[in-house]
Parts: C-alpha cells; structure tokens; sequence
C-alpha cells in the first residue's frame, strides 16, 4: 500500500531543522504553551526540560502532529508543516508508554511505518534497526512477552528506522528503574550520534537532560525560561526557576548598593554581596543573587576580607548528612535563612558537626545574579505535584461549574 | 472471620452453585425421557429424542427461526452498536447527554413496554407482523448491550496506540482497520455472543410482535399448557452444551496463553 | 461488560483528546435513527394508544381521542397488580443481593488466587444464560408441583399444609424470579469484587479493623457500583416479568403482575389503549425510582 500523501523528500539520512514560530496552544480552561520561539538545529541532541505541567509534552505533541497550535507556524527543514497531519509529517515519537501495538509481534510493529510508506525492503530494513537495538532475536515475539527495557528499545527501533527528520522522545526512559535508565541514556546517546538524526527529548529529570543533550532548554508555566548547553545553564543560571530546577542553588534577596562597570554589590540583609556585572541579569533595584551549594567553603573562624570573595557569617550548623563522595551541611544563619554547602571529602579538612559555628566564603565569580526581584523558598514541607491532565481535569471542573451542566 | 468465615463462604458458595445448576440439571435429564407427548413424569432413559430431534416438526422450525433472527439482530445491532460506542468515546458533539441517555433508557425500559410499544406502532403504521417485526424488535433491544460492551474496550485502549499509528504514516483509514479494529475485536466479538444469547432466549418483547411466528422460547411458552415435548429439552440442552464448550474452550486456552507468557519471559 | 452498564463510568487511564468532526456524524446517525424510529416513535405510539377511546362504530377497535380517564380506569382496576408488581421485584431483588453478594465476593476475592477455578466458578453463574429461560422456570414448577419431591417432603414433615400447593403461590413467584435475576446480580458485583485491590483490605487491617469493620467501611463502599448496577438489573426486569406469574409457569390468578395485565390487554382482550396506559404507568414509575436512586447513591455513599 502507497502512501503517496507521505513526502518521500522529507527523509533524510540527517536529520534537519526544526523551527517553531509564535507557538501557543490554549486548551479549554488553561493556556498550555505561550508564544514559543524556538529552533533546534540539524543534528543536535535537544532536551526540553521542566516540571510536570509546564507544556514540554505538549511541544512535543504539536510538532509530532497530534496536537494543532492555537497560534504559530511549524517549519521542519525549512518547510511550513503546520497544517500536515501527523502522518504526513517526517517525524517520529517515541511514546512514553511505548504504545506498542499489542496485536503485532515485534518485527510487524517495527515494520509498521515503512510498510505505510509503501518502501520495498520494509523487512529487512526493519530486521537492521533491530539489530541496532540488540534485539533482533526477539523479532517474532510479542511485545507483553519483553521486558520493560526491551519494549524501549523497540519503540526507539520503530522510530528511527523511518529515519525521520526528526525524532521525538516523550520521556522514553521514564517507566525503566535507575540502573536501566542510566545503562538506556548511554545507549541512546551512541545510537543518535551513529544515525545522525535530530533527537528531541521531553523529560523531568534534569540530570538526563544535563547528560545527553547538546542543548538542554528549561521550560517552565508554557516558557523557555532559558535555553543553552548543561554547563552554562548550571554555572549561570538566569532565573529562580532555573537555578533551583536545574540542580540546587543558594538564593538570596536585598538591594544594589553600588554598580560598577565590573561588578555590583548587593545589600543582603547587612551583609554585602558581590556579582560580576557579566553575570547578572539586573544591575539596580531589589535583586536575587545566588551561588552553587558545591562552591561554598566553611571556616571555623572569620576568613579574612577579601575583594574577590564573598563571606556571609556566622550561622551555625543545624544539619550534616555524609554521603561518602560529600558531606551536605545546612548552615542555618539569623540573617539570610538556611544555606546548602556541599563539601568534598577530600581527607583534609575536617568535618563540621551538629551546632557548631561557622563562616561561609565563595568566589565572587561564582555568584550569579537573577532576573528575579525576589524570591521566597516554597513555603510548604511538600512540592506541589501538579501534571497537565490534572491541571486540565481541575480548570475543566471549574469552567463546567461555572456554565452549569453541559 | 478468619477460619469460620473462610470455611462459610465456600459452603454458602457452593448451595448457591447447587441452586443456579438444579433446573439446568433437571432440563438435561429430562431430555432423555423416553415421555412420548408430556414430559412431566420420568418414564425411562432413551437417546430418542437426541436422534430425532426433528420429529417434532414445529420445534425443529421454532429453532430454526430463532437462531435466523438471532444471527440478523446480533449483525445488525453489534454494527451500529460499535460505530455509536466508538464515537462516544473519541469524538466531542452536540446533544452527547441527550445521546448517551438515548442509549441507556432501552435497558432500563422493561420489556414489556419496549414489546407493546413496538406492537402499537406497528399496529398504527400497518405493518404486519412477522420475522421481520420480531428482528426490528430484537436489533433495537440488543443495541444498547453492544453499545456498552464495545464502548468500555474502546475506553481501555490507550489513546498512544492510535497516536503511534498516525506518528507512523498511517492514514485514518489504516489506524482504524490495522490498529483499532483489531484491538476492538475482542470487544465486538464479546458483544455479538451477548447479542445473540439475549436475542436466542428472548420471549417477552418477541411475544408481542411475533404475529403468527414461532420462536423456540415463544413455542415453549405456548407448548407449557398442554405439556413440552422432551424435544424442546433436547434443543435447550444442545444449546447449552455447545455454549459451554465454547466458553470452556475460551477459558482453557486464556490460561494456556498465560502459562505461555509466563514461561517466556 | 456490559453487566456493569448502571455503575459509574468505567475507569479510562487518560481522557483521551476528543476532537469534533464529521465521522463522530456518520458513526452515530445509523444507530441513532433507529433508536428515533423504533425506540422514541413507539413510545410516542404508546402515549397516542393510551388516550384512544373505543370506535363508536366499529366494536373492537379504537380511535385517537384525549381520553385520559384510561389511566384512572387502569390505576382502579389494576391497583393490587401494580403494587404486588412492586413487592415481588423488591424482595425478589433483596433476595438476589442475599444469594448474589456473597457468590460475587466468592469469586472475586476467595477464588483470586485460584484463576482457574475463578473462570470456572464464573461460568456456572453464566450457565443459565445458555438454557432457556422459559425451560429453567418449567424445571421450578415441576420440582415443586404436588407430584414433586419438595411438596413430598414438606408434607411429610407436615409444614406444608394438606391441599396446599407450593406452586401458584406468592413464595413460588418470588423463588422463580430470585432465580432468574441471581446472576444479573452477582456479575456485576463480581465485576467490582474482581477489580478490588487487596492491599486495600490489608491496609485496613492494618490501621486496627477488624475483619468486620473492615468489610464494612472498605469493601462494601467499593462494592457499591457493582451492587447498585446488580439491584437495577433485577429490579427492572423482575417489575416487568410476566413468566413466573403466569398460571402456566409458577404463578396463579392470585399472584398476576402488572406485566400479565399488559400482556392479556394487548394480546388477549385486544385493549390496547389500557395496555398502553399501564406500559406507560410502569415505565414511568420505573424511571423515577431509578433516577432517585442513582441521584442517590450516585453522590453519597451505598449506606
């Protein structure tokens, strides 16, 4: 069966550009994206980062097709696909729940796309992608009869097989355990560089996004709050939001004091704090600066002033957890809350204990300043644990309340 | 609860068992009673009645005219019936309550009204009637039973299957007959038994617009005055042991394909 | 299944997105005008029927009239029918849910470990269904006529009265329509018992109920749309029901139910706007009655 609907061009041996223009998608009840910009270059692993809710799988489902934006152009290699249905479109998803076809045994569902597409050797090409997953052996099988990694790689083989122009991951690796997870990032990341397609992958798990992906794009309430390769995103991160999503981060609030070409200061609660003017977003006003819990350094005693570092003192410890490779401490200090350090266990410095009373010191250079006036730490013992249906359920319930009955 | 409990419930279980099974019991043996015309009374055992089934004539039609009208409601309802279930799980329109309670009041309508309402109408419009008023009848009673049945299936395919379908070149027309029909049949096929076996023993509302028609359930009911023919037994318990073969067999090869999913992985 | 058509929605993982368009038209319109055609226009045929008034001319049949002293004629005359309708469906119903409940809670919770024996007890509550309705209610009769070894043993003991049949009786009608409805009964229930997570009752055990409490305050509440759908099921049919209180089958004049007085006015007596009124009355009544106790116990709790 030809289908001739289906643009051969659109394959490529590469994967190609994708370029989202002005997107926003409104559901009945609430706004899931808001007017994204976005472009993905040709070849790259990109991950969309963010909590549960924040419109990422929703991206995700209006560039495969399965959802039309409310506004906003979709360009896949330059071409305008908005208006092309799903299986129309040079890109293929790999599911979340894998949605493989139960009826069909393994080499049937792995087959499915390039039979549809009327190609000839639809068999053997599907036979290769299994054996580029190492599950070639298990063709005839159906899928209840793998194993959760197993049906993984096979919705990863029924997807890149059509070598699509594009390959969307719909937080693939969400349903395997830690060890699986780990062993399946290493695994996805050699088959994207050996195939050379263009790889978007949608998860919640920071440290996956950090690292596979050439480009990691935190999103955040319908937003790309900032976008940018895992090692600039973590060491400067632009907002709250990024600073504690991505990792955790030791935020503080009060005003500029003085500006300089090179540097400002900020007046945190009597206690002056300096940021590079490179790495702040604002340079006046009521500002948040921050610095990496990995950074800090503790002192038994006042460390000396010093222009290039920042000391913040005393507090006393209210917590010590070791893990081994670091011990954690919570520095509780009257003025500025709980501050987080990471400290390495390098044998040579001693530990710290249970109320003890300390100093803590970090290079000016690692401080960064936010684009946030204020920020206040979640109030609650316990994160909100909002997903988009039930974001979608509760604002559905409140809209049929409010019309009546339907 | 825990000994005196466990042990009750296996005996109450058990004389519930014993109380659903008597009559059947009584039918089947009763099909072997060598009773000439009343089958009130044991007489003796004879096979007589299962070889010549066909002795009595009008029985042998009544059957034959329930499995027809069976097999012609069970097709018409299970088509309508799972094109309405599938469109009220995929797809958003107007009046869908007006629908759905459209759907659901045929069932909670007793038969009786659903019988006579039909007849009057038939009366009022003229139409005679016949097999084809008792098909009428039947397709309208089993629809909502298909509705049901196929609509919970459709509710439990996961919506990715299809969305993986169309991700993966495949038109509607393809998504729809390679992947959710096959997925459906189950569904559908559990409908048309339930179809056919609410259509098969249907007496009430066919009583009312069978005209001069018999049915096996309706050749029962008038046979019941004067005494049934041991052959009646025979069909029923013919039936009967045909339909549990097939559930059994349904049955024992779910369990064999469990063991075999279990030994694979 | 379809034996779970009256409890709440059945449980889809995810709402999947529905989307307007013209199939959702072509699926629903052939099924639809049916039900318009041969549902809705037969009711309304029924609503015409029920006010028509005897030809004046012609004897035995009727013209269109607005006669609605037909439904005070039938409430008077058919009064006792209606309410002994309503009494045997009650109990015939109480008694279901006595037999049904705890077969449901056997199979779905006792049998789970067992699926073999599980599928096997399932079938025995769906034997029934394989073998004439009408031939299983004859099996009753006979078991109880006067020749019958009941009746026998019952005299013999001397509770049963000289001269006193089992058959024909209140007691004969309501066992046979017990009978009939058990497993309309139990699979629904068995059906909500089957889906019911175990660790529920053990986490009841753990926080200090006793097995009783525990029944009481888990199972039954998770139970209730199973026993809601069960209780609609037998009601219904049982209301209607005009087998078991026919003279042929276990019933006598003493024990004629609303829907035997439908049946000999519209096939018999040839009365059709009386059959009509009465077809009219019962739907009606029914309809009330379910949608008062779905309102009910769809928003508060089964007890």
């Amino acid at each position: 069966m030809t289908n001739n609907e289906v643009p051969q061009g659109g394959f490529a041996e590469a994967g190609a550009d994708l370029e989202l223009v002005g997107i926003s998608k409104r559901f009945p009840g609430f706004t899931a994206i808001e007017e994204l910009d976005l472009t993905i270059p040709a070849g790259s692993f990109f991950a969309l980062l963010g909590p549960s809710g924040c419109g990422k799988t929703t991206t995700l489902r209006l560039i495969a097709g399965l959802e039309e934006p409310t506004t906003g152009r979709i360009l896949i290699g330059g071409r305008d696909v908005t208006s092309t249905r799903a299986y129309q479109r040079p890109v293929n998803t790999v599911f979340q729940s894998y949605a493989l076809f139960p009826h069909m045994t393994i080499i049937e569902n792995v087959a499915f796309g390039l039979k549809r597409r009327g190609i000839k050797n639809a068999d053997p090409l599907a036979h290769e992608a299994l054996q580029l997953v190492e599950l070639d052996h298990v063709a005839n099988r159906k899928p209840a009869q793998l194993s959760g990694g197993q049906q993984q790689r096979v919705a990863l083989a029924r997807a890149v097989v059509n070598r699509p122009a594009l390959l969307l991951l719909d937080e693939p690796l969400g349903a395997l355990d830690l060890k699986l997870r780990r062993q399946m990032q290493i695994e996805l990341k050699d088959i994207q560089s050996e195939v050379g397609l263009t790889f978007l992958h949608v998860t919640h798990d920071q440290e996956e996004a950090m690292t596979m992906a050439d480009t990691v794009a935190v999103m955040n309430k319908g937003r790309i709050e900032q976008m940018g390769n895992p090692q600039e995103l973590y060491e400067l991160p632009h907002t709250a939001f990024v600073a504690t999503f991505l990792g955790q981060s030791n935020l503080f609030t009060g005003e500029v004091t003085s500006s300089g070409s090179s540097s400002i200061s900020v007046d945190v609660s009597g206690t002056t704090i300096d940021v590079r003017s490179d790495r702040a977003q604002r340079h006046r006003g009521r500002v948040t600066v921050g610095v990496r819990p990995e950074k800090v350094t503790l002192y038994d005693s006042a460390p000396k002033q010093s222009s290039d570092r920042n000391v913040v003192g005393p507090g006393r410890v209210t917590d010590v957890s070791f893990s081994g490779v670091s011990t954690q401490y919570e520095v509780t200090l009257p003025t500025h809350g709980v501050v987080t350090v990471f400290s390495q266990n390098t044998s040579i410095t001693a530990m710290h204990h249970d109320g003890d009373e300390v100093w803590l010191s970090w290079d000016v250079g690692h401080t960064f300043g936010l684009a946030d006036e204020s920020y206040t730490a979640a109030g609650s013992r316990f994160q909100d644990d909002t997903d988009t249906s039930m974001i979608a359920t509760q604002s559905r319930e409140k809209l049929e309340a409010e019309l009546g009955a339907d | 609860m825990r000994g005196f409990g466990k042990w009750a419930i296996w005996v109450y279980a058990s004389m519930a068992f014993v109380f659903l099974l008597i009559p059947i019991v009584y039918t089947i043996v009763f099909s072997f009673n060598d009773a000439r015309r009343t089958n009130i009374l044991w007489r003796g055992f004879t096979f007589d009645n299962w070889l010549n089934v066909c002795d009595a004539q009008t029985v042998c039609q009544a059957f034959g005219n329930s499995i027809l009208i069976g097999v012609v409601a069970t097709v018409l309802a299970t088509t309508l019936g799972t094109m309405i279930a599938i469109a009220l799980v995929r797809y958003r329109f107007r009046f869908r309550n007006t629908t759905t309670l459209l759907i659901f009041l045929p069932m909670t309508t007793p038969e009786v009204v659903l019988g006579a309402g039909l007849a009057a109408q038939f009366l009022q419009v003229g139409v005679p009637k016949g097999l084809g008023t008792i098909i009428i009848a039947h397709t309208l009673f089993c629809l909502s039973f298909v509705v049901v049945t196929v609509r919970a299936r459709v509710a439990s395919i996961d919506p990715a299957l299809e969305e993986a379908g169309r991700d993966l070149y495949g038109n509607p027309r393809q998504v729809f007959w390679r992947i959710t029909f096959p997925m459906l049949l189950p569904g559908i096929v559990a409908a048309a038994l339930l179809s056919f076996a609410l259509s098969f023993d249907d007496f009430i509302i066919t009583n009312f617009n069978r005209g001069a028609e018999v049915t096996f359930p309706s050749f029962v009911y008038t046979a019941a005055a004067r005494g049934i023919p041991p052959e009646a037994n025979v069909i029923a318990s013919g039936v009967f042991f045909l339909a549990i073969a097939l559930v059994l067999i349904a049955q024992l090869s779910a369990a064999a394909r469990r063991r075999k999913l279990a030994a694979t992985t | 299944m379809a034996f779970t058509a009256f409890s709440a929605q059945t449980s889809a993982a995810e709402p999947a997105a529905k989307r307007r368009s013209p199939i959702a038209l072509f699926l629903l319109l052939p099924g639809i005008l049916y039900l318009i055609l041969f549902f809705v226009t037969p009711l309304i045929s029924l609503v015409i029927t029920s006010f028509q008034e005897p030809d004046p001319v012609r004897f035995g049949s009727f013209v269109n009239a607005f006669r609605w002293e037909n439904y005070v004629i039938v409430l008077e005359t058919y009064g006792e029918q209606s309410l002994r309708s309503a009494g045997f469906a009650a109990l015939a119903t109480l008694f279901a849910l006595l037999i049904g409940f705890p077969l449901g809670y056997f199979i779905g919770i006792t049998l789970r470990p067992y699926p073999l024996l599980q599928g096997l007890a399932l079938v025995l509550v769906i034997a029934p269904f394989f073998i004439s309705f009408l031939l299983r209610t004859l099996a009753w009769k006979q078991i109880f006529s006067d020749e019958g070894p009941i009746a026998g043993v019952l005299g013999a003991l001397a509770i049963l009265p000289p001269g006193q049949a089992i058959t024909g009786t209140a007691f004969s009608v309501i066992f046979g329509l017990t009978y009939n409805f058990v497993p309309f009964m139990t699979l629904p229930i068995y059906a909500t018992l089957a889906s019911l997570d175990l660790r529920l009752l053990e986490a009841g055990n753990d926080l200090y109920g006793s097995p009783a409490v525990t029944f009481r305050t888990v199972t039954l509440p998770l139970s209730a749309a199973g026993v809601m759908s069960g209780t609609l099921l037998t009601f219904i049919p049982a209301a209607g029901d005009y087998i078991n209180a026919s003279r042929e089958f276990l019933g006598s004049t003493d024990t004629t139910m609303i829907g035997n007085v439908i049946e000999t006015n519209f096939l018999v007596l040839q009365n059709f706007p009386a059959a009509a009124a009465l077809s009219l009355v019962l739907m009606a009544a029914i309809l009330i009655l379910v949608s008062l106790y779905v309102r009910r116990s769809g928003t508060e709790e089964l007890l």
